[in-house]
């Protein structure tokens, strides 16, 4: 069986139960086999009415585009039944509870998606004349203020497009004020072990080494560790809280403490900022810089992968480094500052073109509103209150990685408890889809051996965790009597069985050909 | 408050099976100093009625693209995007699921990636295409990075035509890493100017067609230079509809394509969210940054498709990995892959057709105004002309008569010299009697 690097089999193993029974057709029930839009659509058909020019493109001679593009297209009808087919073999947040760990998969109010679409946010250009959108950049200006509040920093580069792109933010400002004060000796960046990719990636994309900080028994980062390999080489440590584990970091105080003794700054990812909003500053804790991620926290949809928004906050030793644009407070009231000038003159550069993501912003802003302070903060005791919640419901069957104290707004479990049931941490996972839920986050933090880590969110009712509890309770004891078929072909109900990830790697098909003739496939 | 379904009995009971005296106790590993003791100094909870009116009157004060004549482009394009595009995208299966790494239950997000990773490849006329980046700007600083390390060279080479934007964002991320970037004076018309400065150390040429100024240009003589010296040609394209009119990049030989996909199914949104087109030969995939779908079998055997090429990113590589992205523009490459299934070849081409048609009357228009020049030779739908003022300030005068006239290029590059220089873009959307309109206003301005 074939392996990846963090011990998760990518091929299927051999079927040993299913059931037995298929359709005719290779339909699910009401799930269709759907066939790809070029297998379907037809070369000459359009589902637009559009007229036909009059001018044609003479002036363009041979930069007129005359070989076929490969494009098919389909009616109207046609089009909304093929993608509505698609849309039902996904899960979703809105169909179930939706347990991913560090994804923070809570309910998107459609509230948000109304004011994303009224006609003065969806439909203004990044490049209108400013005095034409004083209420984008208004809104903008609410938005930062909410997040420096919220976080107690002074400052806030709101263009970031993702967390991983906050990231890069985050550390490219660090890397700037080292080099403003002529310290280029700073080689390292140290990450914790149980960190997530996104963190030694973004370090080494920008031509830092990273060196790893170990943990200590309780989930925690080791102090003296962190001592040992922090020095004048050491431009930052990048540290996750609460931490990827799900448990607060007791020492972050003393953390931020070492990291500027050493001369280093302090940048937290704020993938897990959910846990703690309207009950902890991160400003207080010491920190330098800090994603927030809006599709996190601030519940802009997570649309299958994306697109998501990555503000980052930053401390008064880091503000003047903001990437462009800048937004300002003048005579003539809010502008936007988009070159390195003036009171941006420091900026480090610049993420992406434009403004950042001004469809999350509206979004993050309204859930914002809608919840207030009050609710922000019970946000947060929710949150944590179901994750250990599921944690003290399931710590009989399951084995907890840190059963000592409560965790924060995730429930990590390691595989112990299914030693000797021929069961996996990815067959068990796999079982839970049959049972109506998406799986937990799996085989992360690389730190525990089988990882299962349990984000509910604070948007789940009780009857909805009891549920999903029950659900799992009795998957484990399933496991444990010996029941290993139901988990080893797991899922069986699903659209798809499980699929061959090996086979996928090894001959990459990217895109759609037109079948090729006898003679070629045989090569 | 409506979004929160636990009720206090609820807490009661649960802190009860947690064995918590009070929710304080979950908290007891945060330092004592910096625990709040209340919320913090914002306003309170609000109901829709309330946020309604606020982002309302936000939004209200704003002046919508459609409300006016309208001729701002310069890497964002006002196009009519059909219903069922925004119907769909709201279906919960697909806005509200997360990346498809379980792809049992994720068929839905999977296939469409795989269908659009197909249009791209097509449009862009490359061998294969990824699963989307953030926008056209990042896509650009990710092709110099991957051309940096493909070719290991340490250098960049930019045109005068590539979006000044699009210039800092690729030297943000070539210099923290190490690369360094060579750009070329501003030039409505001199892609080909990149050959001379082509150099053992070169690892890339980045031009764009259209370019910034809307010139049309053929790279194929740039694509053949650049790969006689071991670099890569990497074309970037800030209008996605002019592939349904002019030559590909993949047809003039581009090593890497990447684009802004915003025109295809997304509104124009202030700038963001976008959807980056990234698009290279196949030779180069393992290289290749970001997401890819891929296709493969079930245990039963059946076709499906999976997030494939993993050991390329950060969650299986970490600090060895080709980039740190761990997203795509999931739901705007949705919208992208609805909206051009939908037009298919014919509505693409007549889609570009008509925008085509719509620059060439607004540029007859306003070359018959006294004091414009026309500057750019060959243009797709947007074009640069030079006015006898400083062209801010015809825009800020037009602003105030109801016409948003264009992009001055002084706002995108102050230090050009090029502050008479006006980036006119026009449309399907924009109207003969927009354009008679924009033509008069102009000519009273300027008179």
């Amino acid at each position: 069986m074939s392996m990846n690097s963090v011990g998760r089999p990518t091929t299927p193993q051999a079927d040993t139960a299913t059931g037995g029974f298929a359709s005719l057709t290779g339909a699910k029930g009401l799930v269709q086999d759907e066939a790809l839009i070029f297998e379907m659509g037809g070369w000459n058909k359009t589902g637009v009415d559009l007229p036909d020019a009059s001018i044609h493109a003479d002036d363009l001679g041979d930069l007129v585009r005359t070989a076929p593009i490969g494009l098919p297209g389909l009616s109207e009808p046609e089009t909304m039944r093929h993608y509505v087919r698609l849309s039902q073999k996904n899960h979703a947040i809105d169909l179930a509870l939706y347990p991913l760990g560090s994804c923070t998969m809570k309910h998107n109010p459609r509230l948000n998606e109304k004011m994303a679409r009224l006609a003065g946010f969806a439909d203004i250009h990044p490049l209108q004349p400013q005095s034409t959108v004083p209420g984008a950049l208004e809104l903008m200006d609410r938005l930062a203020h909410w997040l420096k509040t919220l976080t107690g920093m002074p400052a806030v580069a709101l263009t970031p497009k993702a967390g991983a792109h906050g990231e890069l933010c985050g550390i490219l400002s660090i890397k700037a004020a080292h080099e403003a004060k002529g310290d280029t000796a700073r080689k390292v960046v140290l990450v914790p072990t149980s960190a997530h990719g996104t963190n030694p990636a973004t370090a080494a994309f920008v031509g830092y080494s990273v060196r790893e900080i170990a943990q200590t028994e309780d989930g925690r980062v080791d102090l003296a560790d962190l001592e040992a390999k922090l020095g004048p080489d050491v431009a930052a440590i990048m540290v996750t809280n609460p931490n990827t584990c799900g448990l607060f970091e007791r020492d972050i105080v003393e953390i931020a403490r070492l990291t500027h003794a050493a001369g280093a700054y302090f940048y937290c990812d704020g993938a897990n900022f959910n846990a703690i909003v309207g009950r902890v500053r991160p400003g207080d804790l010491g920190v330098d810089a800090m994603h927030i991620n809006l599709h996190k926290t601030f519940s802009t949809p997570h649309g299958g992968g994306g697109p998501g928004a990555g503000p980052v906050v930053l401390s008064e030793a880091l503000a003047a480094y903001a990437p462009t644009p800048w937004l300002v407070h003048g005579p003539d009231g809010l502008t936007l500052q988009e070159d390195a000038i003036g009171e941006a003159a420091g900026a480090f550069g610049r993420m992406s073109a434009f403004h950042g993501q001004m469809g999350m912003y509206v979004r993050a802003y309204a859930y914002m509103r809608s919840h207030g302070s009050d609710g922000l903060r019970q946000v947060a005791e929710d949150a944590v209150l179901n994750a250990n919640y599921v944690k003290a419901r399931l710590s009989d069957l399951m084995t907890p990685a840190f059963p000592e104290g409560p965790c924060m707004h995730e429930a990590l479990f390691d595989d112990a408890w299914l030693e000797g049931t021929g069961v996996t941490t990815l067959d068990f996972a796999k079982a839970m889809i049959d049972e109506g839920f998406h799986p937990m986050t799996m085989y992360f933090p690389l730190v525990v051996h089988g990882a299962m880590l349990i984000e509910p969110t604070e948007t789940e009712s009780k009857q909805e965790l009891d549920r999903f509890i029950g659900a799992l309770r009795a998957l484990a004891e399933a496991a444990k009597a010996g029941d290993a078929d139901r988990f080893k072909g797991a899922p069986h109900l699903a659209p798809m069985r499980r699929l061959d990830e090996t086979l996928a790697a090894r001959k990459p098909r990217l895109r759609w050909k037109p079948e090729a003739p006898a003679s070629l496939a045989a090569e | 408050m409506r979004y929160l379904p636990l009720t206090p009995e609820d807490r009661k009971v649960m802190l009860g099976a947690v064995g918590a005296g009070s929710i304080d106790a979950l908290f007891v590993d945060v330092p004592r100093s910096a625990v709040l003791d209340g919320p913090v100094d914002l306003p309170g909870f609000a109901g829709e009625l309330e946020v309604e009116r606020e982002l309302g009157a936000l939004a209200a004060r704003n002046v919508a693209a459609g409300s006016v004549p309208f001729f701002c482009g310069a890497g964002a394009y006002r196009h009519h995007v059909p219903a069922t595009v925004d119907h769909v995208i709201q279906r919960s299966e697909f806005l509200t699921s997360y990346t498809p790494y379980q792809p049992e239950i994720a068929q839905g997000t999977l296939q469409v990636l795989f269908e659009f990773q197909t249009q791209v490849a097509a449009l862009t006329g490359m061998e294969i295409a990824n699963a989307s980046l953030y926008d056209g700007s990042t896509a650009a600083g990710e092709a110099v990075m991957m051309a940096s390390r493909v070719t290991r060279r340490g250098k960049a080479v930019l045109s005068g035509g590539v979006h000044p934007q699009y210039v800092q964002t690729i030297e943000t991320l070539a210099h923290a890493a190490g690369v360094a970037t060579e750009r070329l004076a501003a030039a409505i018309d001199a892609e080909d100017a990149v050959i001379a400065a082509i150099d053992a150390d070169t690892a890339c040429v980045v031009v764009q067609t259209p370019n910034v100024f809307g010139t049309a240009t053929d790279v194929s003589k740039i694509a053949a230079a650049a790969q006689a010296a071991g670099a890569l040609l990497i074309v970037v394209t800030t209008e996605a509809v002019s592939f349904g009119m002019l030559k590909s990049p993949g047809e003039m030989g581009a090593d890497i394509a990447v684009a802004e996909g915003q025109s295809i199914g997304n509104a124009l949104n202030f700038g963001g969210p976008y959807v980056g087109l990234f698009a290279c030969k196949e030779k180069l995939v393992r290289q290749a940054p970001g997401r890819l779908c891929g296709e493969t079998v079930d245990a039963d055997g059946r076709r499906g498709f999976v997030l494939t090429l993993s050991t390329r990113e950060q969650h299986i590589r970490r600090d060895k990995a080709t980039s740190n992205i761990c997203t795509n523009s999931g739901l705007c490459a949705l919208a992208f892959t609805i909206h051009m299934s939908l037009l298919g070849e014919v509505g693409l081409r007549k889609l570009a057709a008509l925008n085509h048609q719509q620059a060439v009357k607004t540029k007859i228009a306003l070359a018959s105004v006294p004091g414009v020049e026309v500057l750019t030779p060959r243009f797709f739908n947007e074009f640069a002309v030079r006015l006898p003022k400083p062209a801010a300030e015809v825009v800020e005068a037009l602003a105030k008569r109801g016409v948003i006239a264009g992009v001055p290029y002084s706002r995108l590059d102050p230090e050009a010299g090029l502050d008479d220089v006006l980036l006119v873009c026009a449309t399907e959307t924009v109207t003969d009697g927009d354009i008679e309109t924009f033509k008069t206003q102009l000519a009273e301005v300027l008179g």
